[in-house]
């Protein structure tokens, strides 16, 4: 009998040391709903399928902002996923959160697994990556602002849908055109703060901020009041009065009015093609986005916007095995090439880039890869790197006010951005003070 | 004016138009919510949209309450009916032991137990949000029942006015109590809770109101979709980014979390009233 | 007031007053010293450190014009709701007064607004002048005006006002037709005798009865102005555009849990301790008072 009872014993631990070893839980928290929601969700299904020791668990935080939020409350909480989708605004935030978050090069080399950082597409990655060249959290989904121009209001407007639009002294004469023409919104713009004032002075090579727009220091100031930024914020500040530029909101609510086929010409990021194709009804372009031709330098190149994954301390060693597995599944070429053709983001890597121009879709679905020649056409200089800025959501904030009161009339261009830099700054002073 | 004093039919017809232009302004709202909760997307979208109900009220609230955007209502309005009764019940029941406390019984440290509650009167929860988080995140409370419900039955007003009541309660039902042998237990099952049950019942009804309409807070320490609660869950239901807001949608969901409290108003409304009127006193 | 009859137990008061002194001492009493004491701290928003800066924050946020112009925003904010709430309400609860018949009806016709949430009311509100699909603002539209309340301050605030006295003013009517119908029918009636018109009696006998009231009223709407109408603002404009709806509630909210500000937002806390203990003061000098009516 004892034996029978020892055997059993031996028997159920045996038994709970295999359930044990079920597989490990990796949570993996986001912003996206909707069609990207459901592409990312495709994602996950297929890690999951491929192997059998991780299953990585996606669930949706509500918006950027509040997606950053919960990740930093569960941090407080002890209850912190593994990885966590955070808008390019916070990598400032996120970069100075020692203990809190692990970067991706040290995770990779913990874990053991091989890594290699020049596989990388410079433009994207170096957004995420120290001076030193350590790569710190994962792009995801990065795009670029390019010109999407509505055919058929042009044609209905008596205008050629061809014409050249690569100067923003041609878009003026466009704009003049279709107003003329009968337009009633000739220009619309999503995101305005990332378009038109920082890849603004990014593909003019002018700064946004000292310092190399603070990848070289925490004592970085704001710059964007220079001459080029206060020409193209004052012209555009006439466009509205002239009712030629429609200002919709602060975020992406542009985008419904250029679907629904409202507006003629739009300004916005290059992963909106996703959407457009699906709604719009009517026949569209994608063009790089335009530059002034009276600045020397001009174009340089742009800046990414979106997001990247950043890796959270406080978990356990064969845990972030998983995770390194899985970020480097989502870095494989297959799905990165798939990504970037169904989402219209960039790809990460110059392998998943080649693929795609190499299988044709380049040709077939053209303007689709502007986003990448217009990133990569130059090699970045100081001022065209990226954006790492403390408190930068914030400061997104404030220049949306500001330009806000220039749309409406209420200060001229040149006092607006004076009044965004100087309050920014103090952002900036405080953010430094907490973090030197 | 209690009461007419000249009643003469043209003031009259005046006064009721009045009235019923004040009634019309407080509840058109709603009953654009309505009609907008029974009509399409499309309808919505292309203004203006019908000002008379439409036929799709099954499905909108179907979807509504099954899907949602974030949340099933029916997983949202649960959450909500658990955090309002458990303030409700939680308020009350210590509240009222406490009073009892506080009026009936001498003990060392008594007037610091009452001036103590006095102090937390009227400083609502807005005041402390921060810190608030932070206890509550420290004991592991965020996105849970507890967390949602025990902050707000913090502060002592409750508790002030059944001091109040039981001030106005005449002492010779004491005295008479004793002679009889009850002891205090006795005295507040038998006695005591009978003579409040009034009050207790107007006191629900605005706790109920109280706790189903909280917003900043559930805001705050929820960030787990499943534990929105539908006042507060609303308001994430309007997209971010690309996508539309789903009128039909969110106005049923509007409706819904309308539903209760309004409920409980109309049906209870002699005794809300009473309530509300006679904590101020 | 006390007593004079009480009970005798040594342990029972103790295990009585547990609970509320407990939940209080832990949820109100140690979040409002904390709030305190951190408002002179930094803390990193992931909560691993936290630099002491002394007054700084308080410095930082007193030389922010933005933050000060938020203390005007709120006062602005705050007497429009309580003002138009409170006068709607009045001449509501004049008339229901008025009517002997239906006034039961008419009672329970306005008082349900009190059950919707502020944040439910700054939804409906928000779709009827939603400036792409609302109805209101198409029929603006359909008159010559453009409404959009997401560009013009001024119309961003109308459109909070509104919605959150809206909904304020079945609570404030309750207490006004019970103050009415508080006041005896002689007196009126004497006044009538005399000659006196609707207005006289109204301004030099109705009124003055009404003011502890109106006094009431007027702190308690003050209070939801100040604190409960978050929601409202929250669904509606956010605190924009260009800060024109940031009432001091929303900026502790902004600052600290979207903005990761902790330091700030605490700062800003205390001031609004500060804020709501004047008006519970000046309160409860006046309920002292009314005591003695």
């Amino acid at each position: 009998m004892k034996t029978m009872t020892a055997i059993a014993a031996a028997l159920a631990a045996f038994l709970s040391a295999t359930s044990a070893n079920a597989a490990t839980e990796i949570q993996w928290w986001h912003a996206f709903t909707g069609r990207l929601g459901n592409l990312l969700a495709e994602q996950v299904e297929t890690f999951n399928a491929s192997q059998s020791e991780y299953v990585v668990v996606a669930s949706h935080k509500g918006n950027y902002s509040e997606t950053l939020n919960a990740g930093i409350a569960a941090f407080r909480a002890g209850e912190q996923p593994h990885i966590l989708q955070v808008f390019e605004v916070g990598t400032a935030t996120m970069m100075a959160a020692r203990g809190a978050v692990m970067p991706m090069y040290e995770l990779m080399a913990e874990t053991g697994t091989t890594f290699d950082p020049g596989a990388y597409l410079a433009a994207v990655a170096g957004y995420y990556t120290t001076t030193d060249g350590e790569m710190l959290s994962l792009p995801y989904n990065s795009s670029t602002p390019v010109l999407y121009v509505n055919r058929d209001a042009f044609e209905a407007a008596a205008l050629d849908p061809d014409m050249d639009l690569s100067t923003w002294e041609q878009v003026g004469d466009a704009l003049d055109a279709l107003v003329a023409g009968g337009e009633d919104c000739a220009l619309v713009t999503a995101w305005q703060s990332w378009v038109h004032l920082e890849n603004l002075s990014a593909y003019h090579n002018v700064p946004f901020a000292t310092q190399d727009n603070g990848f070289a220091g925490l004592d970085t100031e704001l710059a964007f009041n220079g001459p080029v930024q206060v020409k193209h914020i004052r012209t555009m500040g006439e466009w509205a009065r002239d009712g030629k530029f429609i200002y919709t909101g602060r975020r992406n609510e542009g985008g419904a009015n250029f679907r629904a086929g409202e507006c003629a010409l739009f300004t916005e990021s290059s992963a909106g093609y996703a959407g457009v194709k699906a709604n719009a009804e009517f026949a569209f372009d994608i063009r790089p986005l335009p530059y002034w031709a009276s600045v020397e330098g001009a174009p340089q190149n742009t800046i990414i916007g979106g997001a990247s994954l950043w890796v959270m301390e406080g978990h356990d060693p064969e845990e972030y095995a998983g995770v390194a597995a899985f970020l480097n599944f989502l870095s494989t070429s297959d799905i990165q090439a798939k990504w970037h053709q169904d989402t219209g983001y960039m790809p990460i890597t110059m392998a998943a880039y080649e693929q795609t121009r190499a299988s044709g879709f380049y040709e077939q679905n053209p303007g689709t890869d502007i986003a990448i020649i217009q990133m990569t056409a130059k090699a970045p200089t100081p001022d065209s790197k990226g954006l790492r800025l403390g408190s930068f959501d914030q400061i997104r904030s404030i220049i949306d006010e500001e330009l806000e009161a220039v749309w409406a009339g209420d200060k001229t261009a040149q006092e607006a951005l004076d009044s965004a830099v100087e309050r920014g700054n103090r952002l900036l002073r405080r953010f430094e003070q907490a973090n030197r | 004016m209690g009461g007419m004093v000249e009643k003469r039919g043209f003031g009259l017809i005046l006064t009721h138009l009045g009235l019923i232009a004040g009634i019309a302004v407080l509840c058109f709202p709603i009953y654009l919510a309505f009609v907008a909760s029974t009509v399409t997307q499309a309808d919505i979208v292309r203004p203006p949209m019908p000002l008379i109900p439409g036929s799709h009220f099954v499905e909108n609230y179907r979807n509504a309450l099954f899907s949602g955007m974030n949340a099933p209502v029916w997983r949202m309005m649960f959450n909500s009916m658990v955090m309002a009764l458990g303030i409700t019940i939680g308020k009350i029941s210590i509240s009222i032991i406490s009073a009892y406390a506080i009026v009936y019984f001498r003990f060392p440290g008594r007037s610091v137990c009452f001036w103590l509650i006095f102090l937390t009167l009227m400083l609502p929860v807005e005041v402390r949000i921060v810190p608030t988080y932070e206890v509550v995140a420290g004991f592991g409370m965020l996105n849970s029942y507890s967390g949602l419900i025990l902050p707000l039955i913090a502060s002592a007003t409750a508790t002030f006015l059944f001091r109040q009541l039981f001030m106005t309660i005449p002492d010779e039902l004491i005295e008479a109590a004793r002679i009889d042998g009850a002891g205090p237990i006795r005295f507040f099952f038998d006695i005591l809770l009978p003579m409040s049950r009034t009050n207790i019942a107007a006191l629900f009804v605005i706790l109920f109101i109280y706790g189903w309409n909280q917003y900043l807070w559930p805001l705050l320490i929820t960030t787990d979709p499943d534990m929105n609660t539908v006042v507060m869950g609303i308001k994430q239901m309007f997209p971010s980014g690309d996508d539309y807001a789903d009128w039909p949608v969110i106005m049923a969901t509007t409706m819904m979390a309308m539903l209760p409290p309004v409920l409980v108003v109309v049906l209870m409304q002699k005794l809300f009233v009473k309530g509300l009127i006679e904590q101020e006193k | 007031m006390e007593k004079r009859v009480t009970f005798n137990n040594r342990l029972l008061p103790y295990a009585l007053v547990a609970p509320q002194m407990l939940v209080t001492a832990i949820f109100f009493f140690w979040p409002a010293g904390q709030a305190i004491y951190q408002s002179a701290f930094i803390p990193d928003p992931f909560g691993l450190r936290s630099l002491f800066v002394g007054f700084g924050n308080f410095e930082f946020l007193f030389s922010d014009p933005y933050y000060l112009a938020s203390f005007q925003t709120t006062a602005v904010f705050s007497s429009l709701v309580t003002g138009i709430s409170m006068g709607a309400a009045l001449w509501l609860a004049v008339m229901a007064d008025r009517v002997i018949k239906g006034s039961g009806a008419y009672r329970t016709l306005l008082i349900w607004p009190y059950a919707v949430a502020p944040a439910v009311a700054g939804v409906l509100w928000l779709f009827m002048f939603n400036p792409n699909v609302g109805i209101v603002s198409w029929y603006l539209k359909a008159l010559g005006y453009d409404w959009n309340h997401v560009l013009d301050g001024r119309e961003a605030m109308t459109l909070v006002v509104v919605a959150s006295a809206w909904k304020q003013i079945s609570y404030n009517f309750l207490f006004f037709l019970a103050g009415l119908h508080a006041i005896p029918r002689s007196l009126i009636e004497a006044a009538a005798i005399d000659g006196a018109s609707f207005w006289k009696r109204f301004w030099t006998i109705v009124f003055p009865l009404l003011s502890p009231i109106t006094f009431f009223l007027l702190v308690v709407n003050l209070v939801y102005a100040f604190f409960e109408t978050f929601g409202v603002i929250h669904t509606i404009t956010s605190g924009g555009p260009q800060q024109a709806t940031m009432i001091l509630v929303y900026k502790v909210y902004a600052d600290g849990f979207v903005g990761q500000d902790l330091g700030s937002s605490a700062a800003q806390s205390v001031v609004l301790l500060l804020v709501v203990g004047v008006l519970t003061v000046i309160q409860f000098r006046f309920i002292e008072r009314r005591v003695h009516y």
